[in-house]
């Protein structure tokens, strides 16, 4: 009997090896532990010896089903695992073809170049305000202390409109806007289109210009100082000098323009900067108050600083655009670059 | 303003170089342009003596000189082909070894034959002028053998300066002086000037009609100067050096005033005047030729200077023909006027002029010049010309002379402005050093700025001047303090960011164009509207304000396709220009441009360019941005700029707010742009204004999806069937899908198959067989009845 169940335990076990696939296997299951299966039917058989033996012979036969069946699940397994590893590597793919589906555009460097600004004016508390374009002439001049026959208008070249209106020359109209319409504190920048009737290699006849407007009890010369400072570096990202040089607008009293030191040669002085080391990059001064009092603000209680930028001039140094007139273009090859 | 550096410091001289001394004119806000040298990089050029000249053997425009340029006994052959060589001349010599400007080197050479040691020079030879009509002669007393850089003193700087607006009063040496006098604490050595008593009793009537335009106006007569007088050298070099082109010598000396003393004057020929001087406005149809040749027609806001008969000047602008003085002018009449800013400025412009003149009258001269000037140009007149002066003639207005009243300047407002306390003795050092008055009462002083000093008016003024004596750079920075407040954030609202950032994300590039557009392209695309022109464009296809956004995005698609790009996603945001009522409405638009393939080319993905429904894509990514996509419709509609079949006007409310189609055909052929070029615009109002989201509850039951398959007629739009299924299917109908829609065999001609996904659930229980059935009953019936519809097998 233990010699019977044992050639067939080493049949059984040779079958499971043999098996070379999954149905193979489950025939040699069925062969020798199915219900009719040749390890059953030993199993069936005990009823026929004596009493004292079948508890010994039952166990020899549940060992050797034991043996099978633990054979047959790790063959199972083995096989399991070499269908998937054949399955896999079929659908193996070339990792390197690119993936499908649309590719994002982007946005103008000029309007990323904005976005840069308001953000890190917005972390001060600057709103953005706007205007319209088309601006009346108390606005864009009359207002901001401009009177008629100002020299200062001739350095404008303004577009104008046959009813007297005109292209607003600069984002400091939005200045007198809000002024206008609201009480202080305030603290505003005015980002947007400004237009002159200039068109050469170094002027565009529209460009972009951003305002900034704070009023309040106490702001003055020394903390218009302290937030440009402030803003050129975290603009560029680095520690550059800046200097602030007297200079006239009709509508700051004190004024200044602000210049840093040159980004391109780090104030060694190249063609950039016409070999001075520096580049001239903010206008600025103090409310002046005149300005105040067109839009009744009380010249004793407030003070002001106003400041104002060329978009287009800030994109070009942080980007090392050469050429103006290609912010204008919309060259595709162009704008890519600035994803 | 150019200032020769050696002139400078005749008036004064700070113990620092040219490079400083230009920092400090900068720093102190009279910015420095440039810094150049007042002539050209030569050496070994001397002052020679033209002893004899022959003519040349084998050259009729040649001639051979014989030179004494003060090289040992025997005096230089230099062939020479200038016109002007003449015996006994005295001229540039450039002797061999020597440089010329741009690195010319000088060698012993042949000409037709003819040895030549040297050169004779021009002016423009020697980078000293333009003037190349002949040699450049030099006097007669000129010293033989000088290096003519000594001679000329040419070892000097010319500084240019940019002067703001405001500082009418450094367009002088006298005021660069007092600037730099000032920021060195020196002493300024002005040349003196002594009023000149009259040698005749020559005068000569002046009568001011205008005395608000012209509240001060000074003359002289001077008789018998001599005509043939050459203004000197040294003159000649200052005017050049000043940008000035030496003229003859009155002309010469009233410019040297100018360039010194910032006063403009004008000389006239007294023989050609009648009657007396009257200063007066133009009279209505008068013309005036001027200096320059050109005849203009006076406007009546035109100061004028006029004899008895005729406008003889522009008053502070330009001289006339015919009246000014000339080679033969004998007795002259000097004017030395002061005019009132406000009637000079814009009256040059207006006749297309800027004059040396009307740029300083029109930013203030000192009223209290003009007897100084007049005293200074006299002097310098009779040292070159000779001639007897006449007694000073003067008409002036005390009423209309500006005044200068006493500013009151309170060091709490120095300190509340400025943000850094400046010591009251600093504060009156620099208010004295710039010429103002200052009365102390402790610390709130009244200061009375000079009379050259037209921008101090206000307080702030004098603290500006506080501020730049002391130095801009030498106050302290300091971050700006402020109370924290919230800005409100509405949430419903969507920005002009997320609008572009869903484009850019879709695969747009962000364009930015001019916001003037060609006239005819705009009219084409656009005929509405009535475009808005400029009055003075820059050029005929930047003439009128755009009205739509599509002119500048075709442009833009034109000049990406002509540089081999076949894919082109643009969009841009901005204004549009409408005129409407009278008003001008400047909204803002966000428009996009698309053709080419919808996906960028790639393995996997077919290829045709994009239709309509890739364009209404997009598009419909706007319209959900704000959570309110149902408030928005298509309907088809009629744009000229689009394909009469394939154009969607899109409503908010009933309310047009934007347009979205093919472009049409037509334009595509005359603007070469594709066929498969799509448009849309939309007004940004409507797609920012959005919703701010409420919680529904998310039912707990199953949903459950039944398909129709329907046929109707081709001309029943989707639109209007989806809107009917929803109205039919009520509250369980949770969303409708179109899945397919499909025209060809199996489908009679002129009806279009359509198929609806319709996704039901109800939020209190779980629907049931016969629920379900209702609701595609109700679907079914309403879409034949209402549609004409059938329910496909």
């Amino acid at each position: 009997m233990q010699d019977d169940i044992d050639k067939l335990t080493r049949q059984a076990l040779d079958a499971v090896a043999a098996a070379a696939d999954l149905r193979a296997l489950d025939d040699v299951r069925v062969q020798y532990l199915g219900k009719k299966g040749l390890l059953t039917a030993q199993l069936k058989q005990l009823g026929q010896l004596p009493p004292d033996e079948r508890k010994q012979a039952g166990q020899v036969i549940n060992q050797a089903k034991e043996a099978v069946q633990q054979a047959i699940e790790a063959r199972k397994s083995d096989l399991q695992q070499a269908e998937l590893d054949r399955r896999l590597a079929g659908e193996t793919l070339d990792v390197t073809l690119p993936g499908r589906g649309q590719v994002a555009g982007g946005l103008h460097p000029v309007t990323r170049t904005l976005e840069r600004i308001e953000a890190l004016f917005a972390g001060l508390g600057f709103e953005v305000a706007l205007g319209p374009e088309i601006e009346d002439d108390y606005h864009n001049f009359e207002a901001l202390n401009i009177p008629a026959h100002h020299p200062a208008r001739a350095m404008h070249d303004t577009f104008y409109f046959e009813d007297g209106r005109v292209l607003r020359t600069h984002t400091s109209p939005v200045q007198i806007r809000v002024m206008e319409n609201r009480t202080p504190p305030l603290r505003v920048i005015a980002p947007g289109r400004v237009y002159r009737c200039d068109s050469d290699l170094t002027h565009t006849p529209m460009f972009h210009q951003v305002e900034g407007l704070m009023v309040d009890t106490d702001v003055s010369f020394v903390d218009l100082k302290g937030i440009l400072d402030d803003f050129l570096k975290h603009f560029f990202e680095r520690d550059l000098g800046v200097r602030f040089r007297p200079s006239y607008f009709p509508f700051t009293e004190p004024s200044a323009e602000v210049d840093m030191e040159c980004v391109m040669c780090d104030g060694k002085g190249c063609r950039v900067c016409s070999h001075t080391g520096w580049l001239e990059v903010l206008g600025c001064g103090m409310v002046h108050p005149k300005v105040f009092e067109h839009v009744g603000i009380d010249n004793e209680q407030y003070t002001g600083f106003a400041f104002g930028m060329g978009v287009e001039r800030l994109a070009m140094l942080r980007y090392g655009v050469n050429d103006l007139r290609l912010f204008f273009e919309n060259d595709l090859r162009f704008l890519r670059q600035f994803g | 303003m150019k200032v020769s550096e050696q002139w400078l410091r005749e008036w004064v001289n700070p113990p620092v170089g040219t490079a400083e001394l230009a920092e400090q004119l900068t720093m102190a806000g009279l910015e420095v342009d440039s810094i150049e040298p007042a002539a050209g990089g030569f050496d070994s050029v001397v002052v020679g003596e033209v002893l004899e000249v022959s003519p040349h053997p084998d050259a009729d425009k040649l001639r051979v000189c014989r030179v004494d340029a003060g090289q040992g006994a025997d005096p230089l052959q230099i062939v020479c082909g200038a016109p002007n060589v003449h015996q006994g001349m005295r001229a540039p010599v450039a002797l061999v070894g020597g440089k010329l400007p741009g690195g010319l080197k000088i060698k012993k050479a042949k000409l037709r034959g003819v040895e030549s040691f040297g050169m004779l020079c021009s002016a423009r030879e020697l980078g000293l002028s333009e003037d190349h009509a002949g040699l450049m002669a030099l006097p007669a007393d000129a010293p033989v053998g000088t290096d003519i850089r000594d001679y000329l003193k040419l070892e000097d700087s010319i500084i240019e300066v940019d002067l703001t607006p405001n500082r009418g009063d450094c367009l002088g040496m006298e005021g660069i002086a007092r600037e730099v006098a000032l920021l060195n604490d020196c002493d300024l050595t002005p040349p003196a000037i002594e009023p000149v008593a009259a040698q005749v009793e020559d005068s000569f009537p002046v009568t001011v009609d205008a005395p608000a335009a012209c509240p001060r106006y000074l003359g002289r007569v001077i008789r018998g100067i001599d005509p043939g007088a050459v203004t000197p050298l040294w003159m000649q070099e200052r005017l050049r050096r000043g940008g000035i082109r030496p003229l003859g010598p009155v002309i010469d000396v009233t410019n040297y005033v100018l360039l010194e003393l910032g006063q403009p004057m004008h000389g006239f020929d007294l023989g050609q005047l009648q009657d007396g001087i009257r200063v007066r406005f133009a009279a209505p149809g008068e013309k005036l030729t001027l200096l320059d040749g050109r005849e203009v027609a006076l406007a009546a806001d035109s100061l004028v200077i006029a004899d008895a008969r005729q406008p003889l000047a522009l008053a502070g602008v330009m001289g006339g023909e015919g009246s000014g003085v000339s080679d033969s002018t004998r007795d002259v009449f000097l004017e030395c006027a002061f005019f009132d800013p406000l009637h000079i400025a814009g009256r040059a412009r207006a006749y297309g002029l800027q004059t040396d003149s009307s740029y300083r009258f029109e930013r203030g001269v000192d009223p209290e010049l003009q007897i100084r000037a007049l005293d200074r140009a006299t002097r310098l007149l009779l040292d070159i010309c000779g001639g007897r002066p006449g007694p000073v003639i003067e008409v002036s207005s005390e009423a209309h002379l500006p005044r200068r009243p006493a500013i009151r300047l309170r060091s709490a407002r120095i300190r509340r402005l400025l943000g850094f306390e400046l010591k009251p003795a600093e504060v009156v050092g620099i208010l004295e050093g710039l010429g103002c008055a200052v009365d102390a009462e402790r610390e709130d002083w009244s200061v009375t700025p000079p009379s050259h000093r037209f921008d101090l008016a206000i307080e702030a003024d004098l603290i500006e001047e506080l501020g730049r004596v002391h130095g801009y750079n030498r106050l302290p920075s300091r971050a700006p303090a402020g109370r924290l407040q919230m800005t409100p954030q509405r949430e419903e609202q969507i920005d002009g960011r997320r609008l572009r950032l869903a484009l850019v994300e879709r695969g747009y590039q962000e364009a930015i164009t001019y916001s003037f557009v060609d006239a005819g392209l705009q009219e084409r695309l656009d005929p509405e509207h009535r475009a808005i022109p400029l009055a003075n464009p820059i050029s005929a296809d930047l003439a009128v304000m755009r009205s739509t956004l599509w002119p500048g995005l075709l442009g833009a698609l034109g000049h990406n396709l002509r540089r081999q790009q076949e894919r082109v996603r643009l969009f841009e945001q901005g204004l549009n220009f409408i005129s409407q009522d009278n008003e001008i409405k400047q909204e803002s638009y966000i428009a996009g441009v698309l053709c080419g393939r919808p996906l960028p080319e790639q393995w996997g993905v077919a290829g045709a360019g994009v239709d309509f429904y890739d364009a209404k894509a997009d598009v419909e990514a706007l319209l959900r941005l704000g959570g309110c996509f149902e408030a928005f419709m298509f309907e088809a509609g009629q744009h000229p700029a689009l394909h009469p079949g394939r154009s969607a006007r899109i409503l908010r409310d009933g309310r047009a707010v934007g347009w979205l189609g093919t472009l049409h055909p037509r334009h595509a052929e005359e603007l070469e742009l594709p066929a498969d070029t799509q448009l849309f615009e939309l007004e940004i109002a409507a797609v920012a204004a959005g919703r701010k989201a409420a919680f529904e509850a998310i039912s707990r039951y199953p949903a459950i999806r039944r398909d129709l398959a329907l046929l109707v007629d081709e001309a029943v739009p989707a639109g209007a069937i989806a809107a009917r299924v929803r109205q039919a299917g009520g509250a369980r109908l949770k969303e409708l899908r179109i899945f397919d829609v499909y025209q060809g065999k199996g489908v009679e001609t002129g009806r279009k198959s359509i198929a609806l996904g319709l996704i039901l659930q109800d939020s209190s229980r779980t629907l049931t067989d016969q629920d379900v059935q209702t609701v595609v009953d109700e679907v079914t019936t309403a879409l034949q009845q209402d549609l004409g519809a059938s329910l496909r097998e």
